[in-house]
């Protein structure tokens, strides 16, 4: 037994300890840094837990980030999940052109969001963009999208949702073709409408993968910043600032690193409450076979 | 007997040593690591590459290791990370805006302490004294100017035919600018074909609203860096007019892209436009129509600020790496040089020595545009730069977002961004 | 795999109104596919027309591959490139040598602590390192390894991911061909290495093919801790297309995405089987 101990803690040292020195150690130490200011000219850095923390609940940059992440991740985890789902499906099924179209489906995944950020600008630019081209003959034709307050952000999101839901759909997809298929022949016979089935086999059996996804797209929804650096840089008027890039340019830009720390700290705790919640929510159905 | 013999192979040795001892250290070049931004397109990383090399063959002792650092922003983020680390690179091109937080972090050297011959200050004092104003504060020049930009206007000659406007004649004031570009709007049901002017505002927000600024007769900071005038009347009345522009249907609505703006306006889809002098190189490619460059219009005055990037050097650098750097700070910027930069990237040739040279002169005469911004640099004012740089602007950004996004009027907008402004100015204003 | 196929196509539902949902689901699929894939089209359509024309869309505009050329010369790609690849691989390797041991143990082995380590093990899976990229920052800075590729790549060696993914996949391989094999005197790491890895393939290319796709598209600490063309991976390096101070090529832009795409997207068009394969094989549910 103890030399099975020993082996044990062998074998995963190497992997655990760098995991916590960049992960464990690091979130320490921001928890230090946050409770001390920045030096300025004038006053060093000291301990002060509380000025940071007012600075924070005074800071109408950090609420509009707060605000904005939560509208981020509120409209990509369930967009993102229900059209991963719904492509999953459509490809499950054999007809000619599926592997055209799965392809055409997972193509964004792996282009990078540098990449196909500008493509996305174009898209969106004002007048002859191909977005307001096509919303012409409709007579919308004139927005600027990325231009103004209402509608940078959920711009953003079509990008962002654009962009993970093709990733998704390769894991219901699995899951989907790892079903037996006599469920479905069962269904049949019964007469059940492809609705039900959906409802009452389909959809508790992919439970496992909903959770999945879930959780993973809701890491993302804080994660994905990489479009917003290139084409909006927060604005126009931090209208597209989430939490990230705001520590982003606290951070590197502010090197108000203390105040950056404190932001980190409240990022980690939201996102802690977003995975426990959808764990609590839909753990409690998960069947494993 | 044998102590003379061992003494004196001793000494022979020590001797040839000695003598080659600076041969053998001047072997190795002395290794200058050079962080410089891109912000310009064309190859620049070639022609940086170029100078480098083209350096090293006058200088052989000096090897430069030219370092691309990403945009403005990367590179003093970089820089400055490298300094708290201990590590800068001796030599680096930031922006010229940047200058009160490197002397707050005591990161840089001033030129004047190290150009001290005269030949060298006469040297130093050659630039346009425009383009020196962001460096020479606090009586020492910080900075040396090198890829330096003003922002100037653009206007379609065959647009102002169509609308039965001189194509000769420009907009000189504010109110001329509204009443053309009111005459210039082409617009067919809700669609708009054709916009009258297009002044953007992303990216560096505060560039082109620091013109108005100025043009309103206000500076938008006190020229030590511990001041903002963001809210002041002149202010205020230069971003109510931007703001006006776009809701007189001149401007097309809310924040104009910056990066594609000068796509727009050789496609016909606006008639004017304000953007820098650098981008006429790309406007004179592809715009299929005759076209002017012309000194912003004025309100009470003239005004246009500056911008781009300057040499700076560390002080982390040891002496020997600081002349080393001062020597190909010289070199890049001597006449010849600035005016081959300028025609390369469309910067503003830094110095009017470089203006006078031949190959500046051709250029002047095949694309007479080119002059407009050197026009222009008797009124230019430094660009917008205080302490705590960055904690100043990008909420001042966001103020003029704001306004042109509709969301809060100008007045309520810039007192927000001065009262920002304040609040991180305080511990530098003496008073 | 052909019994799904027949009764995929047995209809469920019959009837007018099954017919025309049918056909709605099949065009609005088809809608969303050109509709995912559009940007790409026009990055192609793009890359290949000179820059005057890019205000319109004209199908029959002149063609040119000057763009291509100008995007090369504009920023060393393929250096870029070359970064990549070796950063990816380098990673790649790096985790699957570290995470297997690791799984294994957590899988198979009894440690004092062992379950309590493996939950905060599992952290990592919502902190990734580039939340944390300040203080990684001064960490890696600490190593000297700045503008480094290890310096990328050090944060993410440990991989939560990876560790979980194994240790689930091992712990379905069978115990009795473990005790076979542990008779047959094999030592620990012969087995790992003789028995699990090898029943493990599927969600080794699985994991191989997720890792991959991540760390060619990663971007914010990549731009944080790189500095110099020999090391900045190629999402860094498109970068500067972007970041103008004179205004967008759109053009030269979009033949610069397609120089630095043009390898994952032959990559998946070849592999696209596969790549489904082994991620139902791999069983992540």
């Amino acid at each position: 037994m103890k030399r099975e101990a020993v082996q044990g803690w062998m074998l995963v040292l190497p992997a655990v300890v760098l995991l916590a020195a960049f992960t464990h150690w690091p979130t320490l130490q921001t928890i230090w840094a946050s409770l001390q200011t920045t030096a300025v000219p004038g006053h060093p850095s000291r301990f002060a837990p509380g000025q940071n923390m007012q600075n924070l609940w005074a800071d109408p940059v950090f609420w509009q980030a707060l605000r904005n992440n939560l509208v981020y991740a509120g409209c990509i985890i369930p967009v993102t999940l229900g059209l991963s789902l719904s492509m999953a499906l459509v490809v499950d099924r054999r007809f000619p052109g599926r592997g055209l179209l799965r392809l055409a489906y997972f193509t964004p995944t792996i282009l990078p969001m540098i990449a196909v950020a500008n493509i996305w600008l174009y898209f969106f630019t004002p007048g002859y963009g191909l977005i307001d081209e096509v919303l012409a003959p409709f007579g919308l034709g004139e927005w600027n999208w990325f231009g103004s307050t209402s509608t940078a952000l959920p711009a953003i999101i079509v990008i962002a949702i654009w962009k993970e839901a093709g990733f998704y759909m390769i894991f219901y997809l699995a899951a989907l073709q790892t079903m037996p298929p006599d469920l479905r022949e069962a269904a049949a016979l019964e007469g059940a409408s492809r609705w039900t089935y959906f409802r009452r086999v389909v959809w508790p059996l992919l439970m496992p993968t909903t959770l999945f996804v879930c959780i993973n797209v809701a890491i993302d929804a804080f994660r994905l910043v990489d479009q917003i650096v290139v084409i909006t840089k927060g604005g126009p008027d931090n209208a597209t600032t989430i939490l990230l890039y705001y520590i982003y340019e606290v951070g590197f830009q502010y090197w108000d690193t203390n105040y950056a720390a404190l932001l980190t700290i409240t990022l980690l705790a939201l996102l802690g409450a977003v995975a426990a919640l959808q764990f609590g929510l839909l753990a409690r159905r998960v069947h494993y076979r | 007997m044998i102590g003379r013999r061992r003494l004196l192979a001793a000494s022979a040795s020590f001797v040839t040593g000695a003598l080659a001892a600076p041969a053998i250290v001047r072997a190795e070049p002395l290794e200058i690591q050079f962080l410089f931004p891109i912000a310009a397109s064309g190859p620049i990383t070639k022609i940086i590459d170029g100078y480098a090399h083209d350096f090293e063959a006058q200088h052989p002792d000096i090897s430069i290791k030219p370092v691309y650092a990403g945009n403005y922003d990367d590179t003093i983020a970089k820089a400055i990370t490298a300094f708290k680390g201990g590590h800068a690179p001796p030599l680096a091109m930031l922006g010229a805006i940047q200058v009160y937080s490197l002397i707050d972090l005591e990161a840089i050297v001033p030129f004047d302490e190290l150009a001290t011959s005269a030949e060298d200050k006469a040297w130093m004092n050659g630039f346009f004294p425009a383009f020196l104003a962001n460096g020479n504060v606090l009586g020492h020049t910080w900075s040396i100017p090198f890829q330096r930009s003003t922002p100037v206007l653009y206007w379609n000659k065959d647009a102002f035919k169509a609308a039965g406007l001189d194509p000769e004649k420009p907009p000189e004031t504010w109110a001329e600018q509204t009443a053309m570009g009111k005459k210039l709007v082409k617009r067919s049901g809700s669609a708009t074909s054709q916009w009258g002017v297009q002044i953007p505002a992303t990216g560096g927000t505060y560039w082109l609203y620091q013109a108005l600024a100025m043009e309103a007769g206000q500076e938008l900071m006190s020229r030590d860096g511990t001041k903002a005038f963001f809210n002041a009347p002149g202010s205020v009345e230069a971003l109510e007019y931007w703001v006006a522009l776009g809701k007189e249907g001149v401007q097309p609505p809310g924040v104009v892209d910056w990066g594609a703006t000068p796509t727009d306006f050789c496609a016909g889809r606006v008639a004017m436009m304000w953007t820098t002098t650098g981008n006429l190189t790309f406007v004179a490619q592809n715009a299929k129509f005759p076209f002017g460059v012309a000194m912003l219009p004025k309100d009470k005055q003239r005004g246009a600020p500056t911008g781009g990037g300057n040499f700076h050097i560390f002080k982390t650098a040891t002496q020997a790496e600081r002349e080393a750097s001062l020597a190909f700070v010289k070199w890049v910027t001597a006449p010849e040089r600035a005016a081959q930069w300028s025609i390369d990237t469309g910067y503003v040739a830094t110095r009017p020595d470089a203006w006078e040279t031949a190959l500046m002169k051709q250029r002047v005469t095949e694309l007479p545009q080119s002059a407009v911004a050197r026009d222009q640099l008797k009124y230019a004012v430094p660009e917008l730069s205080t302490h705590q740089n960055q904690q100043v602007t990008l909420p001042l950004n966001s103020a003029v977002q704001a306004a042109l996004a509709g969301s809060k009027t100008p007045k309520v907008a810039l007192d927000e961004a001065q009262a920002n402004a304040n609040r991180v100015l305080a511990p530098y204003q003496k008073t | 795999m052909s019994m799904s196929a027949t009764v995929a196509t047995l209809p469920l539902s019959r009837g007018l109104a099954g017919q025309a949902g049918r056909w709605i689901e099949i065009i609005g699929a088809w809608l969303l596919g050109v509709l995912w894939i559009l940007p790409l089209l026009w990055a192609i359509w793009s890359a290949i027309h000179p820059a005057d024309v890019q205000a319109g869309f004209n199908l029959f505009a002149p063609l040119t591959l000057q763009n291509f050329a100008a995007a090369w010369a504009a920023a060393p790609l393929d250096r870029y490139m070359a970064n990549t690849i070796m950063l990816v691989s380098m990673v790649l390797v790096a985790q699957f040598v570290l995470c297997t041991p690791a799984a294994f143990a957590f899988a198979r082995l009894r440690f004092p602590g062992r379950d309590t380590l493996f939950a905060v093990v599992l952290l990592q899976l919502m902190v990734t390192p580039d939340l944390l990229m300040v203080e990684n920052y001064q960490t890696i800075g600490h190593l000297g390894l700045v503008d480094s590729l290890p310096g990328i790549a050090l944060p993410y060696l440990g991989s939560a991911f990876g560790i979980f993914l194994l240790r689930q996949t091992f712990r379905t391989i069978p115990q009795e061909l473990d005790d076979a094999a542990r008779l047959e005197g094999l030592g620990l790491l012969a087995r790992i290495w003789r028995l699990y890895v090898p029943l493990a393939r599927p969600t080794y290319i699985a994991y191989g093919l997720v890792l991959v796709s991540f760390h060619w598209n990663n971007f914010l600490w990549p731009l944080v801790i790189t500095n110099s063309v020999g090391v900045r991976p190629i999402t860094v390096g498109l970068a500067i297309f972007s970041t103008n101070d004179q205004g967008i090529n759109w053009s030269i832009i979009t033949a610069a995405t397609l120089i630095s795409t043009a390898p994952l997207v032959v990559a998946f068009l070849l592999f696209q089987r596969q790549f489904v394969q082994s991620f139902m094989r791999a069983g992540i549910k």
